[in-house]
C-alpha cells in the first residue's frame, strides 16, 4: 500500500529534489504515483500502451516543469492525479476525433456522442480517484456492503462500529463518490496550463 | 486551474462538514428512538440485485412534484419549507452506467420512522444494505420528501461509480522507460552512478511486487537456500523475514556510507529475554558482521517473527542508498570498501551483490506465493554476472586452501600477478551473457585464451542460479569441454558465492 497520509513535507522535498535534478528522486516519484497514473490513464483510456503513454507524459512534465507543482496549492498525489486526467482526456477526445474525421461522420450526434464518452471515462477516473483518497474508514464501508453484500449490521459488526455510525459512513461515502459528476465545466478543453 | 479543483476536495475534507450536517445536535435523540423500533435480527432479504432501477424510487422526471408533498412531513426541520437539494448535474442515464437492478420489493408492514432516520439509512438504503423494513420505510418516505429524493437518487447514482480497482500489474520493464525518457529530455543534475542502477531497478521491482501482499502473503514460509563447502544448505523463513534478511544484509553497506544502521534500530545490542533463543545461538555460530550473522542477530531481536511493517524500513533504506551513492561520489567513489565481515567489497560490487541478492529473493517470494517474476534488465544481469566472474578467482583459492578444490599440482610453480595463466573459458549465453576467462591457478593471475585448459557454457538465468545457491554444481546445465577437474572446481566455487 502506497503510504497515503506522507506528510506534505514529503512534497515539498520531492519538489526541491526534482528542481536540483536528482534522477533519484525521479526514481522515488515513480515508484510512490506509478501505479495511480497508470490506473487512472488507464480508466480513461482504456489501453494498455496508451496509458503507459500518458505515464512516460506525466512523469515527464513533472521532471522537465518541476516548479509547475507548487506544494502550498496542495498536495502532490492530487496534482499528479489531475495532470493525468487532464492528458488522458486530451489524448481520448484526440483519438477519437481523429477517428470520427476519418469516418468521415463528422455529424453533429457523432460528435455529441464523442463527448458523451469523453464525459463518462472522465467521471469514471475521478470516481477512481475518490474511492482511493476517501478517508480510511469510509472505503472499508463501501467495500463491505457494496463488493461483500453486506447490509449495513453486518458491516457495523465488521467494522466493530455502531450501527448509526455504520449508516453515516455509507451515506458519507456515497455522498463523496457523488461529486465525481461534478466537472467544472464538462465538455471544455483542459488547458495544459491550468494545473499544471 | 478551473480543471484541477474538483480534485483537490477529494481529500476528505468533506468529512467533518457532512458529520455537522448530517447530525445536528438532537438528532442522536431522535434517531435513538426510531432505533428501538427497528427490529434487530431482520437483515435484508439475501438479494443479489442492487437497489432501485430505472423505474425505482427517487427516479422520473416528477421530482418538482413530489417534493412538494415533502414539505409537509411531519419532522421537517424548522419552520417553513426545507431547503431544496438541487437537482444532480448529471444523471447516471446519461452516463451510460449500467444501473444495479431493482430489488425484490418485500411486502413487509412499512415502519415508521422518523425523519432524520430515514436520511440516515439513504446510503445504506442505495446500497441495497437495508433491512426489508428499512427499505419500505425509506421508498415510501421518498415520495413524500423532495430532498430526500433528491439525495437518493444522488447517492444510488454514486453506487454506479463504484468499481472494482483495477489491479494491473505495471510492466516492470516500465519504469526504466520512463525514468530514461525523462532524464533524456533534461539531463539529471544528480545522476544516480551506472553501478547503483540495477540496485535501484531491482529494489524497486521487489517493492512492486509486495505492493499487494496480504497477511497470508507476508507471512508465507521462504526457505532460503545457499551453499556451504561441498552442500546445499537452507533456513525457513517468511516472505517478511525475508525482507528482514535483505534490510539487515544491507546494513553493511548503509554503515559503509555512515547512515542508520537497521540492526541498532532493531535493538540488537540489547536483545535481552526475548523468547528467541534458538535465532540468538544462531547469530553466535556465525562469524560477527557477516550477512549470516546480521541477519539471525536482527530475527532474534525482536520477540516477535517479522511481519507487513518491515516494508517500510525496507524501502526507506533502499532510497537512502541510492540517494547517498547519488550525492557522494558518482562513478569514481564506488571503490570505497564495504564490510562483509569475513571479505570486503568495493561499494559498486556490494551494491551490485545487493541487486543480485533482492532479485534472488525476490524469486524466492514470488515462488512461495505463486506469482511470476522475470529476470532483471539485460544489462542488469551482465553486470551481476561479471561481479560472479570477477569473484570466482579469489573463491577458488579460498576453497583450495581450504581443501575443498584440486590442488594445483598441475602447475609446479604459483603464477605470479599480473602474468597470464592457465584459464577456463566461462561462456554465458542469454541477453545478459558474455565471455570470461577465469585464471584458475591465482587471484592475482590475467585469464588467458593462450592457456584455455577448459570451457563451460550456461544460460546466463542458470548461471546465476547457480550463483545463487538455487542450483547444484552437479546438476546445473552447463556444457563443458576440456580439464574436467578444473571445470568441477569452477562449478563447485561458483556455487559457493552464495550464502544466507
Amino acid at each position: 500500500m502506497a503510504k497515503k497520509d506522507a506528510p506534505p513535507r514529503w512534497d515539498r522535498k520531492m519538489q526541491q529534489r526534482l528542481a536540483r535534478g536528482e534522477a533519484a528522486a525521479l526514481g522515488e516519484l515513480y515508484d510512490r504515483f506509478a501505479s495511480l497514473v497508470h490506473g487512472l490513464a488507464h480508466r480513461v483510456l482504456g489501453d494498455e500502451r496508451a496509458a503507459d503513454g500518458i505515464t512516460r507524459e506525466v512523469f515527464a512534465h513533472l521532471w522537465e516543469h518541476p516548479d509547475a507543482y507548487d506544494p502550498r496549492q496542495g498536495p502532490l498525489r492530487t496534482w499528479v492525479a489531475a495532470l493525468t486526467h487532464r492528458l488522458a482526456v486530451q489524448r481520448l477526445r484526440a483519438t477519437e476525433t481523429a477517428a470520427l474525421a476519418e469516418s468521415g461522420r463528422g455529424s453533429a450526434e457523432a460528435t455529441e456522442e464523442l463527448e458523451r464518452r469523453v464525459r463518462h471515462a472522465s467521471v469514471a477516473a475521478r470516481a477512481d480517484y475518490i474511492v482511493q483518497a476517501m478517508p480510511a474508514p469510509l472505503r472499508a464501508a463501501l467495500e463491505l456492503a457494496y463488493f461483500q453484500r453486506r447490509d449495513y449490521r453486518q458491516t457495523a459488526a465488521d467494522l466493530g462500529v455502531t450501527e448509526d455510525e455504520a449508516r453515516r459512513r455509507l451515506r458519507l461515502g456515497l455522498q463523496l463518490l457523488s461529486t465525481a459528476h461534478d466537472v467544472a465545466a464538462p465538455g471544455a478543453p483542459p488547458g495544459y496550463g491550468g494545473a499544471a | 486551474m478551473s480543471d484541477a479543483t474538483p480534485w483537490l476536495s477529494y481529500d476528505g475534507e468533506g468529512e467533518e462538514d457532512e458529520q455537522r450536517d448530517g447530525r445536528p445536535g438532537g438528532e442522536d435523540r431522535d434517531q435513538a428512538h426510531g432505533e428501538d423500533r427497528v427490529p434487530t435480527g431482520m437483515n435484508g432479504p439475501d438479494d443479489t440485485s442492487g437497489p432501485g432501477g430505472t423505474g425505482g424510487p427517487g427516479d422520473g422526471d416528477d421530482r418538482g412534484d413530489d417534493g412538494g408533498g415533502g414539505q409537509e412531513a411531519p419532522s421537517s426541520p424548522g419552520p417553513g419549507r426545507p431547503p431544496r437539494v438541487p437537482l444532480p448535474r448529471a444523471s447516471v442515464e446519461d452516463s451510460g452506467l449500467p444501473l444495479p437492478a431493482a430489488p425484490e420489493p418485500a411486502l413487509p408492514q412499512p415502519l415508521r420512522l422518523e425523519h432524520p432516520v430515514l436520511k440516515s439509512l439513504l446510503g445504506a438504503w442505495a446500497l441495497a444494505a437495508c433491512s426489508a423494513e428499512e427499505t419500505a420505510a425509506v421508498e415510501e418516505h421518498l415520495g413524500d420528501c423532495g430532498a430526500c429524493a433528491d439525495e437518493a437518487r444522488r447517492l444510488r447514482e454514486a453506487v454506479g461509480l463504484l468499481q472494482r480497482p483495477e489491479s494491473l500489474d505495471l510492466d516492470p520493464g516500465l519504469r526504466t522507460r520512463v525514468l530514461d525518457g525523462c532524464l533524456t529530455r533534461r539531463p539529471p543534475g544528480i545522476p544516480v552512478p551506472r553501478w547503483a542502477q540495477s540496485y535501484d531497478a531491482e529494489t524497486a521491482r521487489l517493492d512492486a511486487l509486495l505492493q499487494d501482499f496480504g497477511d497470508a502473503e507476508w507471512h508465507a514460509p521462504v526457505r532460503l537456500r545457499w551453499f556451504r563447502g561441498q552442500e546445499a544448505t537452507s533456513r525457513r523463513t517468511t516472505v517478511a523475514g525475508v525482507i528482514a534478511h535483505l534490510l539487515a544484509v544491507a546494513g553493511l553497506v548503509a554503515l559503509a556510507l555512515g547512515l542508520d544502521d537497521p540492526l541498532d534500530a532493531a535493538g540488537t545490542r540489547d536483545a535481552g529475554e526475548a523468547d528467541r533463543g534458538a535465532d540468538r545461538s544462531r547469530a553466535a555460530d556465525c562469524p560477527p558482521g557477516t550477512p549470516a550473522h546480521r541477519t539471525e542477530a536482527f530475527w532474534a531481536a525482536s520477540r516477535f517473527p517479522p511481519t507487513r511493517s518491515v516494508r517500510g524500513p525496507w524501502r526507506d533504506q533502499t532510497h537512502a542508498l541510492v540517494r547517498t551513492v547519488s550525492f557522494t561520489g558518482g562513478e569514481g567513489h564506488g571503490a570505497m570498501p564495504v564490510s562483509y565481515g569475513g571479505f570486503e567489497l568495493p561499494l559498486r560490487d556490494a551494491l551490485l551483490d545487493r541487486a543480485f541478492e533482492c532479485w534472488v529473493h525476490a524469486e524466492d517470494i514470488a515462488e512461495a506465493v505463486d506469482y511470476p517474476y522475470a529476470p532483471p534488465a539485460p544489462r542488469h544481469l551482465h553486470d551481476m554476472i561479471d561481479l560472479a566472474a570477477r569473484m570466482l578467482p579469489k573463491t577458488l583459492a579460498a576453497r583450495r586452501r581450504a581443501g575443498l578444490a584440486t590442488p594445483s599440482h598441475h602447475t609446479r610453480h604459483l603464477v605470479s600477478a599480473g602474468r597470464p595463466g592457465r584459464s577456463l573459458r566461462l561462456e554465458i549465453e542469454g541477453s545478459g551473457g558474455g565471455q570470461w576467462l577465469i585464471p584458475l591457478d591465482s587471484p592475482g593471475a590475467v585469464g588467458s585464451a593462450d592457456h584455455e585448459v577448459a570451457h563451460v557454457a550456461l544460460d546466463d538465468v542458470e548461471f546465476c542460479r547457480l550463483a545463487a545457491g538455487h542450483v547444484s554444481p552437479e546438476e546445473a546445465a552447463a556444457g563443458q569441454l576440456g580439464d574436467r577437474e578444473a571445470i568441477r572446481d569452477v562449478l563447485f566455487a561458483a556455487a559457493s558465492l552464495s550464502r544466507m
